[in-house]
């Protein structure tokens, strides 16, 4: 089943691409704050500078998955049946990691105990690393192609999901969101923690970016199990930029411009996601037999169901897009330790020029 | 078979576990709002205060609400693919909007109240908590469209296998809807406020803070005995709405198996329920009145519906499981009279204007007790209520045992199943203790509020 390709089927399989790019782009730098909040973080109070460096974006950035998840069952409910059932184990470690992730906001500091607050920053750093690689997966997976059934749905189990290809596609989606993480911590907070954020970006900027490269080429070169209608120059294209916004980021980092830095990891992250959805375009979920791979025509709700979601996202999208646009200016400015708890590894000279 | 009686667990306890976040969400964030308005309008400390006091209540549960809700809307796909496949159409949309509308705007707004305290003015950083109490009713009028849908699928046509919307404002006036959602949202309300009365109770037991915690004591009193009489009077209409879109659950409810006229309600039976009961206390012409507002009214047995259904859709039961929707209507309509007697008393009892809540212990002790109350009228109700819908998951339309995923392993939701049991179980612990410290720590001393400038490193530093 086909259809024309400028219709409100298409309409819908980009905003679907557009609300995962606002997911990754937003969680993935939250994501990266977490794994670094551990890594990066000498003491308590860097843990604590870091977690509040994403304190008041988290949830929303996390509500982008849900819109995305509940977007993909209203318009495409044989795709969401088909890819939230396929994934069951990796999607219940994500759902599993976001709980304990999302609790230790609120539980952390809630007693005065040493052992618990480390517990919870393992729980953050954890709850960040296991869905940053796992994602990565997912979506390797959904370029690369899944046993799917004649009814449309995955025949294979969770260990057929890692496949090598996936493995890198999850190392590389990883790497992104802690750079993307980092350079965050750079323009978010000031001092000794935005120090030690800036040298990990400066190291894994391009590694990350070849990941992603990395990744594409193989895709490309296992050869896709039937093309999509976008033929490969236009994801490849996308994979290349993503490798190159990530070098470039590395390069702002080190020239001290933090902000077009963020920006740029940010843009590569929307590129990398871009270049999953136009290679996968029109289809949905690729198979590799036997059945037929599932599609933006054959996946898809009535027309009704698209107009009505259609009017509601006009006039809703715009609306979020401006009061968290808003919530960002309003914290814009940079956290730094307070002065009253100073700890022997503070330095005011640290503090950015 | 395994599997999917492993799904219907796994969805049953996952949901019920997070239906215990969401009532207390709706109804503290409600109060928290009242509280900071009171405090924006009349430059008030005092309420201020109450205002953050219960805000750190409600940002614990608001964890507990989120994350345990993405695993709600993850299983449809996961553990009920035949399901998705077939409503997806309609059933999705709602879902889309709840987070559209409702979500960004809860997770945004809660983030700038919290972060926002200095560095917002006084007014927005009001509004902020205002729009986290609309997001929540949005959300909640939004699930429980997909779930009304459920109970009484309107605005729609088969086509092979799966329903295709027709009309939505059908879907959005589906009267199931009208009934369940200021059921549900009062419900909710009442939930919140006997949990405000409860602690600040509590607190006025332990002497802390006397004059404040009368006055959140006062003004809970007042939102729960109001809201628990609209909770009254909405089940009313929904129970006749049931009688006539259900005549099953309504017949389960009262475990009554012959169809009668002027049918009497029984408070308890004790005894088997298949027909033979050995003891019972029956009010007369109680479930007439109840299911159709008259006196001799005709009230559906079980036996004539399941001839009736079985007629209709085919061979099988219709039967949901007895004594879960018996108990489970008496346990919630027996809890929301005691929250109407607990809260009529406290208030009556606080008219006093001004003066501290001049309650003996005791009375304090019982409001404390009353916390649990609404909890567990909450769950005896959403358990009659999607219990007693079984066989079907669509009634009707569908039913639970073709909805499950056909390629999803029961080894693998045997492992997802006993993680979130153990995960759920951990966390509910800390859950409980954590609020119990956060309520007892009360309002912190009055030397504590910045009263110079703000300190705004501190603020920043929330977590």
């Amino acid at each position: 089943m086909t259809g024309p390709v400028a219709s409100l089927n298409t309409a819908w399989f980009a905003l679907i691409g557009m609300l995962w790019a606002g997911y990754f782009v937003l969680e993935g730098y939250d994501f990266g704050v977490g794994m670094l909040s551990l890594a990066v973080g000498r003491d308590d109070m860097d843990r604590r500078l870091a977690r509040n460096a994403i304190g008041p974006w988290w949830d929303g950035n996390e509500v982008w998955l849900i819109v995305a998840a509940g977007a993909t069952f209203a318009a495409f409910p044989v795709w969401y049946a088909a890819m939230f059932s396929g994934f069951y184990l990796a999607l219940f470690i994500v759902v599993a990691a976001l709980i304990v992730r999302g609790v230790s906001f609120e539980f952390r500091g809630k007693r005065d105990s040493a052992r618990w607050r480390a517990g919870w920053d393992w729980a953050l750093a954890v709850g960040s690393l296991l869905p940053a690689f796992l994602w990565g997966v997912v979506f390797t997976d959904l370029v690369h192609g899944l046993r799917m059934s004649p009814s449309g749905l995955y025949l294979g189990s969770f260990p057929g999901l890692l496949t090598p290809v996936a493995i890198v596609g999850g190392l590389a989606s990883l790497a992104m969101f802690v750079v993307h993480g980092a350079t965050f911590l750079s323009l978010k907070t000031a001092g000794p923690l935005a120090g030690r954020a800036r040298k990990v970006a400066i190291r894994l900027a391009v590694p990350s970016g070849a990941l992603v490269i990395g990744t594409a080429a193989w895709l490309s070169a296992a050869g896709s199990h039937g093309p999509g209608q976008l033929g490969g120059a236009v994801p490849t294209a996308l994979a290349a930029a993503c490798g190159l916004a990530f070098s470039v980021s590395g390069i702002l980092v080190r020239l001290g411009l933090d902000g077009f830095a963020f920006a740029l990891s940010a843009l590569g992250v929307l590129a990398a996601v871009a270049a999953v959805f136009t290679a996968m375009f029109p289809r949905v979920m690729v198979s590799s037999g036997p059945g037929p791979s599932l599609t933006i025509w054959n996946a898809a709700s009535a027309n009704l169901t698209l107009v009505v979601m259609t009017v509601v996202a006009a006039i809703f999208v715009p609306l979020v897009l401006g009061y968290q646009g808003w919530s960002f200016w309003v914290f814009r400015q940079r956290l730094t330790r307070p002065a009253a708890q100073p700890s022997p590894s503070w330095r005011t000279s640290a503090r950015r020029p | 078979m395994i599997m999917e009686m492993l799904s219907r667990w796994q969805f049953g306890v996952t949901i019920t576990y997070h239906f215990l976040f969401v009532p207390l969400t709706i109804g503290l964030a409600l109060l928290v709002a009242v509280m900071q308005v009171l405090a924006y309008r009349r430059r008030d400390e005092t309420w201020d205060r109450l205002a953050r006091f219960f805000g750190s209540l409600f940002l614990i549960n608001f964890a507990m609400g989120i994350v345990t809700g993405i695993v709600q809307e993850f299983q449809f796909g996961m553990n009920w693919s035949n399901y998705s496949v077939f409503v997806g159409n309609i059933f999705g949309a709602p879902l889309a909007f709840e987070g559209l509308l409702a979500f960004f705007a809860e997770s945004t707004f809660i983030g700038l109240w919290v972060f926002g305290r200095n560095r917002l003015p006084p007014l927005v950083h009001t509004i902020s908590i205002c729009l986290v109490s609309l997001g929540t009713v949005v959300s909640a009028f939004f699930i429980l469209t997909a779930n009304a849908w459920m109970q009484h699928p309107v605005g729609y046509r088969i086509v092979g296998n799966r329903a295709e919307l027709t009309d939505f404002w059908a879907v959005l006036g589906n009267s199931t809807l009208w009934a369940e959602f200021p059921h549900t949202v009062l419900a909710a309300f009442a939930t919140g406020s006997m949990f405000v009365l409860g602690v600040s109770g509590w607190q006025l037991l332990r002497g802390r803070e006397a004059v404040a915690f009368t006055r959140s004591a006062r003004l809970s009193a007042g939102v729960a005995l109001a809201c628990t009489v609209l909770v009254i009077v909405t089940g009313d209409i929904q129970a006749r709405l049931m009688e006539a879109q259900q005549p099953m659950k309504m017949a389960a409810a009262e475990a009554v198996y012959q169809t009668s006229n002027g049918a009497s309600f029984s408070l308890l039976t004790i005894g088997n329920l298949s027909g033979q009961p050995v003891f019972q206390i029956r009010i007369p012409h109680l479930l007439s009145l109840i299911a159709t507002l008259s006196w001799n009214g005709r009230v559906d047995g079980i036996t004539q519906v399941q001839h009736a259904e079985a007629a209709r859709y085919g061979p099988g039961s219709y039967v949901p499981v007895l004594w879960v929707t018996y108990w489970g209507f008496r346990i919630m309509v027996g809890l929301g009279f005691l929250m109407l007697i607990a809260s009529a008393w406290a208030l009556w009892r606080s008219r006093r204007g001004g003066k501290p809540f001049e309650l003996g212990r005791w009375t304090l002790w019982v409001l404390v007790a009353c916390i649990a109350a609404p909890f567990l009228a909450n769950t005896a109700g959403w358990l009659f209520t999607e219990m007693g819908r079984q066989p079907w998951i669509v009634y009707g339309l569908m039913k639970t045992g073709q909805a499950a995923s056909p390629t999803v392993s029961a080894t693998d939701v045997a492992l997802t199943f006993g993680g979130f049991v153990l995960l759920y179980t951990v966390l509910g612990i800390i859950d409980v203790g954590l609020m119990y410290r956060a309520a007892r720590r009360g309002l912190g001393g009055a030397e504590e509020r910045p009263s110079g400038p703000p300190r705004e490193e501190a603020e920043e530093l929330v977590y």
